[in-house]
């Protein structure tokens, strides 16, 4: 196996493991081709295995012939190795350096993990584009499924089937292509079922600085319209990043050839300042400083809390043009994966009950991240930690779901799944077992036959134990629209993912358990007074 | 009543703080409250604010919409009114001014108060609380402790209370020497006896030591205090000021003790600002967090230029290290600060919660606040502004404690036996001057006033709706693995507390309340216990005796149940803070008229005017009954009626 020309030193004994919350452990060090593994050989004490993909940086330090490595894991955990000996230290090390920086897809851990638990339902399967049309057919006929994208060429990011107006051809749809960033034609997104008003995203239009107009692209979008409405685009950029842009022939619609459809610019920062704010968010979570005054400026100046609002706002937006002003609406930034699916995927979220059940979330996840291009490989490749150069990096999917516990915390008894669910997809799209994140976009995975070669996350995710791990005691469904409160004061920094390894959550942990404890209570006694009252009504019936 | 010029003015429009939307009703002011009643017909909120609450009315400048009325209350509600008419404003905002600044304490609402109550029923209330047991329960008096009568007519210290305890050695003249060198007569006295090892918590205010005064009997107090711990050689001494200010108190021949006068203490000061500080801090906070269309960056920035996480950090600091002294160290310690009635007070009843599971209960966090607030003379009357007096005595050093707790009972879910609501309801009434046990400032001067004559309990009220403050996530057997909190004062870990600054702004709020529904659960779990006892017997009965026709129908599913238990009290129907709660409910109601298919937002209310940003959407008042808004006032006000 090509693994063991990088592993010098596969196995070292006596170190010692110091991580958080959990007792130092002492024993043998050995490294895989996927893990670094730390066993002290006794029954009772935790193992450590750690996915060489989940390490997001290592730092060495000698004192003497003893060694320490810190390992800066990508879920921001971090862990400390006292590895007695230079030598092997130094070969642990760099060891660790290559393998979790591999770059060929091909080596990565889904596609050597077989799973330990039975696969009652493939994720693979579970949520087809032909599925979920069939839930639009049922509510309208204004759509068609079209699969001009068949072989990914008139654009590479789409899925091979996408929803389109019914009466727009597949030749519009490549003209239209042709003008739009990355060939993404605007496409349904959502369907609102109470007004029959949709939501619909592209990549930005490519007009360039002079003008450049496409008569399909019009016929298009406006095919989405009713008779005599009027429609609103949602540019996830301000005004003058638009206008920017058309020195790099891309561009806005104007008001000219648009005359239907209002224009909202947002301001939801691109990737790169992103991933420069979780990296000065983590520093400051992670600074032990007691000043006060440090941290809230530290904190001030990540503008984590920033993104946060200005994703949010501008998801509530979109959602209130379509559910209050009965409008449909157009969402698109620059390429139309990043922000403009915070956008869209978050104002689902806001009015449709469906999408805050575990089911209906995976759905979402899949529809509106996977399906919809996002490149998780790219974004996800790094974390907060590293010290390499950042390429494509950024936690454009982790502000997604950082945007979703606030609206869980908002509305607490709202939502199907608890925050650990929310947690655990952060984990996954970082490093994983599971194949479900790889790649960059559908037509990447089915190049690599992911779906035959690896195991879903969804097929972990919805067995019964797992389902009940996830779920939230206190959902009743609410099958209203949810708008929840974008003030700073109402916005919380999320504990669970960013304080996570600063403090044992045991307390809180406990305090849930209560919880979850009165509830089922709740429902036991309610069953046993039903019963008792059918026995009782039996009894009175016989006499 | 000769105050109230105009009782009445219609058609005031009642403005959101934080959105566009208003309201318009009629204003009514009483001798009582003002009151706000919304003239929609079908959805009539009605804003009851009692006079003391208010804080401070302001009239700006007249509009074309009429004359600006703004009032920002004690209790953090700030409500807008727009008059129609220039003359009704003024009515309304001189007959305000003179209503909210009573001269004496008669004028208060607690001696025209009065609950559907026997007298009996009231004098029991006043019996709920004695310290004399409190101090047995500590363990005092004992071999090194006991109590002495030296101040039984309130001679030697007029702002402490009657019954001192202090160590068996201070002899009366050491006392009487020692609280002649002590600012305003406070010596030093027990307040907290760690039993197991056996180490004491006093308390007393800064000596008159000046550059280099000294007091032989003070300084053998000193000593005394440290023989009655045989746990340790030395006594703390800990100086909650920060040592900048306690040496300019030197130039006024104040000061701090020195280290070479007084054998076996260690002296250490702490650093809490003092109340001015605090005053303005919070002023601060409460002007960042009131601007509208607040960023993120100017909230955060605003938190830290307002410096209130910082104080609230000091003083979690200070009562941290007063903990471990005492049990891990096993020394005593003497707590001061200039007076001994603030800053010591925060410290020594946040360290007694820390160090004693008791104070963390109900009962003994009322018991708490009785003895080092109450009792020991902290300031109520002065600090909160009860009579027209001196501004710079204004101060939310009660606040700021109770703030404290908060943040305790945030890192520790399951150590408090009592919930938020009840650090709210408690903050309410300190300001309300509804009940007589916060009037005045010392003990001395109620005694004067027969508060316990002619007025009522705070805590028998709260104790009669107890399980409204019941925290769920209580555990019984916490307090025996955790018998003292470790609380985490990293900076990450202090929050912003919204629900007590925010209270009244609704928009602001969770729209589900997990405490309420978990709570509300938890009452439906013992009356379907009683329900299922009662079942059972009945149905073992059944199989003797012919039946009888059955008075209650089965429910028809478990929703119509759980209706059923919802506990029918002021507090979780009437929000205050807690208008989320109150939301859920409707949320619930209306997802089941939403299935009938005439769907509703949660917001209710017309979308028709359309903003450009989001933010403007909020704060909609809903369409329907909102008894979100109808605060606790309102069911005071009903029981006078």
């Amino acid at each position: 196996m090509e693994f063991a020309e990088l592993i010098k030193t596969p196995r070292v004994d006596g170190v010692v493991l110091r991580r958080p919350f959990l007792p130092t452990v002492e024993g043998t060090l050995c490294l895989t081709g996927h893990h670094l593994i730390l066993s002290s050989r006794q029954d009772n004490t935790e193992e450590l295995w750690l996915l060489h993909a989940n390490i997001d940086a290592i730092e060495k330090r000698f004192v003497g012939s003893l060694g320490t490595i810190i390992v800066k894991c990508k879920d921001l955990r971090v862990i400390q190795l006292d590895i007695p000996g230079m030598e092997e230290c130094l070969n642990i090390a760099s060891s660790i350096e290559v393998l979790s920086t591999l770059d060929s897809v091909s080596l990565m851990y889904p596609l050597f993990y077989r799973p330990m638990f039975q696969v009652i339902e493939d994720g693979w399967k579970s949520f087809l584009p032909e599925d979920a049309f069939k839930d639009l057919e049922s509510m309208t006929e204004e759509w068609r499924l079209s699969d001009v994208n068949k072989d990914y060429s008139v654009c590479s990011s789409y899925p091979p089937l996408v929803a389109v107006p019914k009466d727009v051809d597949d030749d519009t749809l490549r003209k239209a292509a042709a003008f739009r960033h990355g060939g993404r034609f605007p496409v349904l997104s959502y369907y609102h079922k109470k007004n029959g008003m949709v939501m619909m995203r592209s990549g930005q239009p490519l007009t360039g600085t002079n003008g450049r107009r496409c008569k399909e692209d019009e016929k298009l979008i406006n095919a989405t319209l009713r008779a005599g409405k009027r429609g609103y685009i949602i540019d996830t950029r301000t005004v003058s990043v638009a206008q920017q842009a058309k020195a790099r022939g891309g561009g806005f619609e104007s008001e000219a050839n648009y005359p239907q459809w209002r224009r909202i610019h947002k301001a939801i920062e691109r990737s790169s300042i992103l991933q420069e704010s979780l990296i000065k968010l983590v520093e400051a979570c992670n600074d032990q400083s007691h000043s006060m005054d440090r941290w809230l400026s530290k904190l001030e100046a990540s503008n984590w809390q920033t993104h946060v609002k200005e994703i949010l706002t501008t998801a509530c937006l979109a959602a209130q043009c379509i559910d209050r002003e009965g409008a449909s609406v157009l969402v698109h930034g620059t390429e139309g994966t990043d922000s403009t699916l915070q956008v869209t995927s978050l104002a689902q979220i806001i009015l449709d009950p469906a999408c805050r059940t575990i089911q209906g979330f995976q759905a979402l996840v899949e529809r509106e991240w996977l399906q919809a291009g996002h490149p998780f490989q790219q974004r996800c490749s790094q974390s907060a930690y590293s010290n390499s150069k950042p390429r494509c990096e950024a936690p454009v999917f982790l502000l997604f779901l950082d945007c979703v516990w606030q609206i869980l915390r908002q509305f607490p008894c709202s939502f199907q799944f608890s925050q650990h669910f929310l947690v655990l997809l952060f984990e996954h799209t970082y490093a994983s077992q599971f194949g479900t994140f790889m790649g960059n976009s559908a037509s990447e995975r089915s190049k690599l036959n992911l779906s035959q070669k690896t195991v879903s996350l969804w097929s972990w995710v919805n067995r019964p134990q797992e389902v009940e791990r996830l779920s939230n005691p206190l959902y009743e469904a609410n099958c209203l629209v949810i708008w929840p409160s974008v003030a700073p004061q109402s916005l919380l920094l999320w504990e669970g993912v960013f304080l996570r390894w600063k403090r044992s959550s045991r307390c809180l942990d406990e305090a849930y358990d209560e919880m979850v404890h009165i509830i089922q209570y709740n429902k036991e006694l309610q069953n046993k007074v039903n019963n008792l009252r059918r026995q009782l009504g039996a009894g009175e019936q016989e006499d | 009543m000769e105050h109230i010029r105009t009782p009445k003015v219609e058609q005031v429009r009642l403005l959101d703080r934080f959105s566009n939307k208003s309201a318009s009703g009629t204003l009514h002011l009483t001798a009582t409250h003002l009151i706000f009643v919304e003239s929609n017909a079908d959805a009539a909120q009605e804003i009851w604010i009692l006079h003391h609450h208010i804080g401070s009315v302001e009239k700006l400048s007249l509009t074309t919409s009429g004359c600006p009325l703004v009032i920002q209350c004690r209790n953090f509600r700030v409500v807008h009114f727009v008059v129609q008419r220039e003359r009704d404003c003024h009515d309304i905002y001189s007959s305000l001014l003179r209503l909210l600044r009573p001269v004496s304490y008669e004028e208060l609402y607690a001696f025209s108060y009065n609950p559907k109550q026997n007298e009996q029923q009231r004098e029991e209330g006043w019996q709920l609380i004695d310290l004399g047991a409190e101090f047995e329960r500590m363990g005092v008096p004992c071999d090194q402790w006991q109590l002495t009568d030296v101040n039984r007519n309130y001679k030697i210290c007029e702002t402490y209370p009657r019954d001192l305890y202090v160590p068996i050695t201070a002899s009366k003249p050491i006392i009487v020497g020692s609280s002649k060198f002590r600012s305003k007569g406070r010596f030093p006295v027990l307040t907290y006896f760690y039993q197991e090892k056996k180490a004491a918590v006093c308390r007393c205010s800064q000596p008159l030591s000046g550059f280099s005064a000294r007091c032989l009997e003070d300084e053998s107090m000193l000593q005394a205090i440290s023989k009655a711990n045989h746990n340790s050689r030395f006594v703390y001494v800990m100086d909650t000021r920060p040592k900048l200010n306690a040496m300019a108190n030197r130039a006024a021949g104040k000061g701090y003790e020195n280290e070479d006068n007084y054998s076996n203490i260690r002296f250490q000061f702490v650093g809490i600002e003092n109340i001015h500080v605090m005053r303005t801090s919070l002023q601060k906070l409460l002007e960042v967090v009131g601007t509208r269309s607040l960023s993120v960056n100017d909230y955060l920035l605003g938190l830290e230029s307002s410096g209130w996480l910082r104080h609230v950090k000091a003083v979690l600091d200070a009562a941290i290290f007063l903990t471990k002294a005492v049990t891990v160290e096993g020394a005593s310690v003497l707590v001061h600060c200039s007076d001994g009635w603030d800053r010591t007070a925060q410290v020594c009843s946040l360290g007694a919660l820390l160090m004693d599971p008791y104070y963390r209960t109900i009962n003994g966090f009322m018991v708490l606040i009785e003895k080092d607030w109450i009792s020991f003379g902290h300031k109520f009357a002065d600090r909160c502004d009860q009579l027209d007096g001196d501004p710079k005595e204004v101060s939310p050093v009660f606040t700021q404690f109770l703030e404290c707790v908060w943040q305790l009972t945030e890192q520790f879910p399951q150590a408090f036996e009592f919930n938020e609501w009840l650090l709210l309801q408690i903050h309410e009434h300190v300001h309300s001057c509804q009940y007589g046990n916060f009037l005045a400032n010392n003990q001395r001067q109620r005694e004067e006033l027969q508060l316990k004559d002619r007025t009522h309990s705070l805590w028998a009220f709260l104790l009669s709706e107890g399980q409204n403050y019941l925290n769920p996530a209580f555990c019984h057997t916490y307090a025996e693995t955790h018998p003292v909190l470790e609380p985490s004062t990293l900076p990450c870990h202090l929050k912003f507390w919204r629900n007590m600054y925010h209270q009244f702004d609704r928009s602001m709020h969770p729209r589900q309340s997990v405490l309420k529904n978990v709570l509300t659960l938890k009452e439906s779990n013992r009356q379907l216990e009683d329900t299922i006892m009662k079942l059972e017997a009945r149905l073992q009965k059944h199989g003797i005796s012919p039946p009888t026709p059955d008075p209650q129908a089965p429910p028809k599913d478990q929703r119509t149940l759980l209706n059923h238990t919802r506990p029918h009290s002021l507090i979780l129907a009437a929000p205050l803070s807690l208008k989320e709660a109150q939301h859920q409910e409707e949320v619930g109601e209306e997802a089941k008229k939403c299935c009938s298919d005439t769907e509703r937002t949660v917001e209710g209310s017309s979308g028709s005017e359309r903003k450009e940003s989001y933010g403007d959407l909020q704060g909609t008042y809903g369409a329907k009954v909102e008894p979100a808004v109808v605060s606790l006032e309102f069911g005071v006000a009903r029981m006078t009626c």
